[in-house]
Parts: structure tokens; sequence; C-alpha cells
């Protein structure tokens, strides 16, 4: 193999501040995107379970219209569809302050709620009626019984495949690039264009990918055994990327 | 807003961006068809490797799915981008490019659902097996595998709804998939919100049409592994 390793092109340079700020775009990207996604999980959840029906089929056609796209779709959508129906003043506004950051956060967030809303449900959901009636039979109130027993329950199950959700929205983060948004991706191929050393480039990338991951999913998995029922193991959700 | 520039490119999206026939080597279903079938070979053996009671088997098999789970999927397709052409000593076309990406990644996946399944096949049924003089690889093959299957459809549906929407990347290396096409579409005519929206509309009576049909065969064929589709 032809191939002649250098792995000093990751320090040499600009590489080690451009990883650095991709780091940087990643999580900030990723956070703002997470808040946005718990959101509108929370609240249209919420939605579903109301006796009104046009908000349930609102809320309904939100869940299954936005995760059953693919994201990057959503991406081209939002960068390159919307931007051009917005009146010009809020055109120019968005243009001179990182639009595609925005586009990429906001495409982000909207097809990860559509999903979070899915994961918030099922964990409600898995909690057995009898958790209900045992605790009106032992004389709690509506608010107690929640506030007590459902909400503590709840939580607990929602812990671990809200964590697998998260972290497919950090790792969803790096689809951003195609849109030219300068997160961690973005500036591995940067690093990767410019010194055509791209075995180098892309193993720094990924080993920063998996440290982030694998890190995240260390202290959820602790917090998960620190706070579990002992008795009540049941895990919802599915590894789904 | 003009929606003509759909239908006018009609033919070039469905044809060759969707189903993959035209002067492109391209196609979503093209993609993804022998992804998910290939992929699913390989999850197998990953795992039956996570299984394993061996741990020169177990660790590798274990590594290999938390090594992609954790690695975006855009990251592997840039990986056999660039090495691929280094290893083989050969410049190879974006399909191949991105089928082995999408087999190796998604594997990982499938491996899970397929450790899934086998352990949802209950202990008694491996002692009956034993009992009756099976060895273990026969006891996998008659007894193990065959319920494993029948308890996995509903995930490996779910799973090829996820791969579907996942060869919308394979965009990014150049292949010409329903997203490219809309892509080369839109660099001629600049009607961005019309064709995203479309071709969203196109991915969605896909992949919901599919989720209704896994929840219906989950119903039907009760649900031992459990979750959401």
């Amino acid at each position: 193999m032809q191939y002649q390793f250098d792995w000093s092109v990751l320090w040499r340079g600009q590489s080690a501040q451009w990883l650095l700020q991709g780091i940087l775009t990643t999580l900030e990207i990723s956070a703002l995107a997470w808040l946005l996604a718990s959101a509108l999980g929370v609240l249209s959840g919420a939605l579903r379970t109301v006796p009104l029906r046009p908000l349930r089929v609102l809320a309904t056609f939100y869940v299954e219209f936005f995760r059953n796209v693919p994201l990057l779709v959503w991406m081209f959508f939002w960068y390159f569809g919307v931007p051009p129906l917005l009146p010009r003043p809020v055109q120019d506004w968005l243009f001179n302050h990182g639009a595609e950051f925005w586009a990429g956060m906001f495409a982000l967030g909207v097809y990860h709620g559509a999903r979070f809303s899915e994961v918030i449900r099922s964990g409600i959901q898995s909690i057995p009626k009898t958790q209900f009636e045992a605790a009106a039979s032992t004389g709690l109130t509506v608010a107690q019984a929640y506030r007590l027993i459902i909400i503590p329950i709840a939580l607990r199950l929602i812990v671990p495949p809200m964590t697998n959700e998260s972290l497919n929205l950090l790792k969803n983060s790096s689809l951003a690039l195609t849109i030219g948004v300068a997160e961690l991706t973005f500036q591995t191929r940067q690093i990767e264009t410019y010194t055509a050393k791209a075995i180098e480039a892309l193993t720094a990338g990924t080993l920063i990918y998996l440290i982030l991951c694998l890190g995240i999913a260390s202290v959820m998995a602790r917090v998960e055994r620190r706070f579990a029922i002992p008795g009540l193991i049941a895990r919802v959700g599915r590894a789904e990327h | 807003m003009d929606f003509g520039v759909v239908v006018s490119n009609f033919g070039f999206l469905m044809v060759q961006g969707f189903l993959g026939f035209g002067n492109f080597v391209g196609g979503t279903l093209r993609l993804a068809i022998p992804a998910i079938v290939l992929g699913f070979i390989l999850g197998i053996f990953i795992g039956l490797g996570r299984l394993a009671r061996a741990p020169w088997i177990r660790i590798p098999a274990t590594g290999y799915v938390e090594l992609f789970r954790g690695t975006p999927l855009i990251m592997v397709i840039f990986w056999f981008w660039f090495i691929l052409p280094i290893l083989l000593r050969v410049p190879l076309p974006e399909y191949w490019v991105a089928l082995a990406a999408f087999v190796i990644f998604e594997a990982a996946y499938l491996g899970e659902i397929v450790r899934a399944g086998i352990q949802s096949v209950p202990k008694g049924q491996v002692e009956a097996a034993t009992a009756t003089g099976l060895t273990a690889a026969q006891t996998m093959r008659h007894v193990v595998l065959p319920q494993a299957l029948k308890n996995m459809i509903p995930a490996l549906v779910t799973q090829f709804i996820v791969l579907l929407k996942d060869t919308s990347l394979a965009s990014i290396i150049g292949y010409v998939d329903l997203t490219k096409a809309a892509q080369i579409v839109n660099n001629r005519e600049i009607r961005p919100f019309e064709l995203y929206l479309f071709i969203a509309v196109v991915y969605w009576i896909c992949t919901y049409s599919m989720s209704r049909f896994s929840r219906r065969l989950e119903l039907r064929l009760g649900s031992p592994m459990g979750g959401p589709a």
C-alpha cells in the first residue's frame, strides 16, 4: 500500500483549531436542537391525549410526517426551500446571521421532536395500569398519584430510550455539513481537503464522535442505575439511529 | 409556488431517482433492498457473535456493534469513500461504496435485532431441544432461529424503514437516488420548496405505509420484543 501515514497533520497548522471549533459547533447545534425537540416532543405528546380532535390530528400529523421523512430532505427543505418564501427583511436578517446554522438547528429539532414524542408516549404507556389503581386504592388523590407514583416511574422508564434518542440527535447533527454548517464532520472533511490525509482526518473525527457518544452513554447508564427501582426493569424503546 | 415542475420531471424523479432505471446507476430502492438483505445476513453472524460464550468471538462482535452505533452514518460513508479505492487500488463507483457502507453499518443495528430475537426465545425451548439429543448447532438452526426470526419480523420492517430513509445519505457522495435526483432537477429549475416537499411526500408514503404494516404484523404476531416502531 502506497499510503503514507502522517498523523502530525492533526495538530500542524490550523487542524487542531478546526477540530475544536467543529466540536463546539456540533455541541452547540445539538444542544439547541435538543431543547427545541424536547419542547416539541412534550407538547405534541400532550396534545395527542387532549379530548379535542383537531389538536390530536394536528399533533399526530406532525409526529407521523416529520419522523418518517429522511432528515437530509428536511435539511434541504428548511435551508433551500423555505427561506425564499419568507418576507424580504426576514431573509436578509437570516442570511446575515448564519442562516445555515439556524436552518440546520431547526431541521434537526423538528425532526427529533417527532421522534422524542414517540419515545415519551411509549414510556408513559408502558406504566402498568395497576400502578394507577394501587395509588387510588391507598387513598392518594389524582395529583398525588401523579406526583408520587406515576411521574417518578415514567421518568425512570424514559431515561434509557431518551438517552438513545439524544445520542442519535448528536450523531445526526453531522448531516448539517450538507448545508454548510462547520460542525465536526465538516471540519474533518476540511482537514482532508487541505492535507489530502483522509485516514488521519477521518480517524480523528470518528474517535471524537465515539468518545462523545460513549461518554454520554456511560454517564447516563450510571444515572439509570443510581435511580433504578428494584424489580421494575422495563426497558422501552429500541436502538435506532 | 408552482408544482408543475414536479409534473414535468416526474419521470426522472421516480423512475431514475426512486427505482433506479435510466442513464445513471442509481435509485433508492436499488440500494435499499440489497443493503437490507446483505446487512441482515451479516447481522445474523454479529448477533450470534454477541451471544457467544467464547470471549474471542463475543468481544470483537460487541466492539463492532459499539463502534458503528457510536459513529454517524455519514462518517462511515466517508470512510468507505476514501479507504476502498486505497485498499483496492481502483476507483470504485458510488453504488458499491454506498452499498458496502450501508451493509457494514446496518449490520450493527440488525445484529442487535437478531440478538434480541434470539434472547426472546424461552430457555425451555433450548433445554427441551438438548434433552431430545440435538447438538448446539442443530438446536440453533432447527429450534431457536425459526422462532427468533418470527419475533424479529416487526423490528426488521422498522429497520428497513430506517434504512430507506438513510439511503438519502448516499446522495452526498454523488449517488443518484431520489434526493440527488431532486437536487439535479433543482439545479436546473430552482424550485427547492416544491421539489423537496414532493420527495418528502414520496418518502413519507413509503415509510408510513410500511410502519402501518409493521404495526399490524406486531399485533398479529404478538410482540415479545416490545418497543415502539
